[in-house]
């Protein structure tokens, strides 16, 4: 499996690349610069296995709930990328990769995911890791107020992401009694959308370059529509 | 060299295929007009969220209709700016990415460079050096043309682009949006000699302009006559009309001044405004009278468009420029600070 991942959806700007069951990442937080970043990095762990685009089995990208320019952009440059090389692409929920990349790091299985989203609400999900170490979601990934969220029964979610830092409080108080902690300052990373998009291409899970597409989740974009 | 030009830079998905030796290959244009027609504006969020939806199927279409291959393919050309960011950064990340993947050079191309060159298109292609009227919604510049990224300002707007006073009084007398194509469609109707609007800083010297006074002219006017009109309808067209006509002859008046101040004997106009038809009429007219020539390109290539942006991403290609491994796209972009060519 040769599988190239991104990620901009946030202020972090990332590249995976997994090659013969190893993964490589490059990551940089680099707010408002990911243009100038992103095609850099996936070019460094090209040359760095000595690969070129066209001999990868598939790309993947953070699709987004995130920055709608940032998801867009890892849209576009994936849409292109994966068009002229004629390879498939898995989208990946940032959601999920946030959930994946808890695990990772902690070990937690059960993973409640809250994105600052502005305008008083959160891009939110509940994944548990399942019996392969992936992130699968256990109710639909949503754009929601805090005090809206909702969770599956049980007493030992962890939450992550930057919804637990700006509205603290107000998650407290709705889901406080089941959480057992959090990490309001993880960053979607390409290395766990890459884990996720290896495991759902080799389920079949992909699209063409032209069928990637950004989830936003917030849809209602303008005031009278 | 065969370029693939992406145009991304408000809301109009412009793809097309330009080759050295045997001109264009294949453009299509998708417009997002009746998107944003219930807002009365192009609605930025809006306008992005299409053009990824559109750029790439529109990319493909175009390869198909040119029947080529992806490898037959020598470059890239996105525009980088000036234009709405979001939407550029579409065309931008799109276009940067397809030609790493393809491993042909890439180059960010000055949407208003694209507008300026496209008379080039067109045969006969006006000869260097020349002046430039660059007239748009968000645009009124006259330039001093002497090549390829060498531009000299010789006047622009003070506040209103051309193309934006004729929305703004499209509106005020109630057309629907994009209202400069409707106003001159009703102006057509309407009476010359009814109403006589002032024709902005031309009697001082100098070759700016100022066009936000007309509408406020025509919004008075307007106020003025409706209420004692028998026919408001012949009203409204008689206003269009006078505004129409106080645009055009502003315009002209500049130009041949403009024509006399450089010593140019060729004018080319560009840009949206470029297509009414009562401007070029008047203008070949004033131009002709000088023994000048004015060249303009054809009318589907004066609005946004990516054939434009494929003939001035192979000049720059062609010339050795190219883009390193990112894409910056700006929103605000002087058009002087490109370097030549």
């Amino acid at each position: 499996m040769k599988l190239l991942a991104i990620d901009t959806s946030g202020d972090a700007c990332s590249a995976a690349l997994i090659f013969d069951n190893s993964i490589e990442q490059r990551l940089e937080i680099a707010p408002r610069r990911h243009g100038e970043r992103i095609l850099m990095l996936m070019q460094a762990l090209l040359d760095e296995a000595e690969l070129q685009v066209i001999d990868l089995d598939a790309l993947a990208f953070g699709c987004g709930p995130g920055s709608f320019t940032g998801v867009r952009m890892a849209t576009a440059v994936i849409q292109g990328a994966a068009f002229a090389a004629n390879l498939p692409v898995v989208a990946i929920s940032t959601l999920a990769a946030l959930a994946q990349g808890q695990f990772r790091r902690g070990g937690q299985r059960h993973v409640l995911t809250a994105l600052d989203a502005r305008m008083g609400e959160v891009y939110w999900g509940c994944f548990t890791i399942d019996n392969n170490d992936l992130a699968v979601s256990c109710a639909a990934e949503r754009v929601c107020a805090p005090s809206q969220v909702a969770l599956p029964k049980r007493a030992d979610w962890f939450g992550v992401g930057s919804g637990f830092n700006a509205y603290a409080p107000e998650l407290s108080s709705v889901i406080g009694h089941s959480l057992h902690g959090i990490d309001p300052f993880a960053h979607c990373e390409a290395q766990d959308v890459a884990v996720l998009a290896a495991a759902a291409f080799d389920a079949g899970q992909y699209v063409s370059a032209e069928g990637a597409m950004p989830v936003y989740l917030r849809d209602q974009v303008t005031r009278c529509q | 060299m065969r370029v693939l030009g992406i145009e991304t830079s408000c809301d109009e998905t412009g793809i097309a295929i330009y080759d050295g030796e045997r001109g264009l290959l294949a453009d299509a244009v998708y417009s997002q007009t009746a998107i944003h027609a219930q807002y009365g504006g192009v609605v930025p969020e809006l306008a992005s969220r299409d053009h990824i939806r559109k750029t790439l199927p529109l990319i493909r279409q175009v390869l198909d209709h040119a029947e080529l291959t992806a490898t037959q393919i020598d470059g890239v050309a996105f525009t980088a700016g000036p234009g709405l960011i979001g939407a550029l950064l579409v065309g931008a990340a799109l276009g940067r990415s397809l030609a790493w993947s393809w491993n042909v050079p890439a180059i960010g191309v000055h949407h208003m460079e694209g507008h300026l060159l496209a008379p080039l298109l067109e045969t006969p292609a006006p000869n260097f050096p020349f002046v430039a009227l660059l007239v748009s919604g968000g645009h009124t510049q006259l330039i001093d043309v002497q090549a390829i990224g060498r531009y000299r300002l010789l006047g622009e707007s003070v506040d209103d682009a051309a193309g934006e006073a004729f929305d703004k009084t499209a509106k005020i007398l109630g057309l629907p949006y994009p209202g400069g194509p409707e106003l001159a469609k009703l102006a057509e109707r309407g009476d010359a000699t009814r109403f006589r609007f002032p024709r902005p800083m031309t009697d001082r010297p100098g070759l700016n302009f100022s066009f936000s006074g007309l509408k406020t002219f025509a919004l008075n006017t307007l106020q003025q006559e409706l209420p004692s009109a028998i026919d408001a309808e012949q009203t409204r067209a008689d206003i269009a009309r006078a505004f129409e006509d106080a645009v055009v002859d502003t315009l002209v008046i500049k130009c041949r001044r403009a024509l006399r101040e450089t010593g140019h004997r060729r004018l080319i106009l560009a840009g949206g405004v470029s297509a009414n038809q009562r401007l070029r009429e008047r203008m070949n007219a004033a131009i002709s009278a000088e023994r000048g020539e004015v060249f303009y390109p054809r009318p589907l290539f004066c609005t946004d468009n990516g054939a434009m942006i494929a003939f001035a991403g192979w000049h720059r290609l062609t010339a050795g420029q190219y883009e390193s491994l990112q894409f910056t796209p700006r929103a605000r972009w002087q058009l002087m600070d490109l370097p030549p060519v």
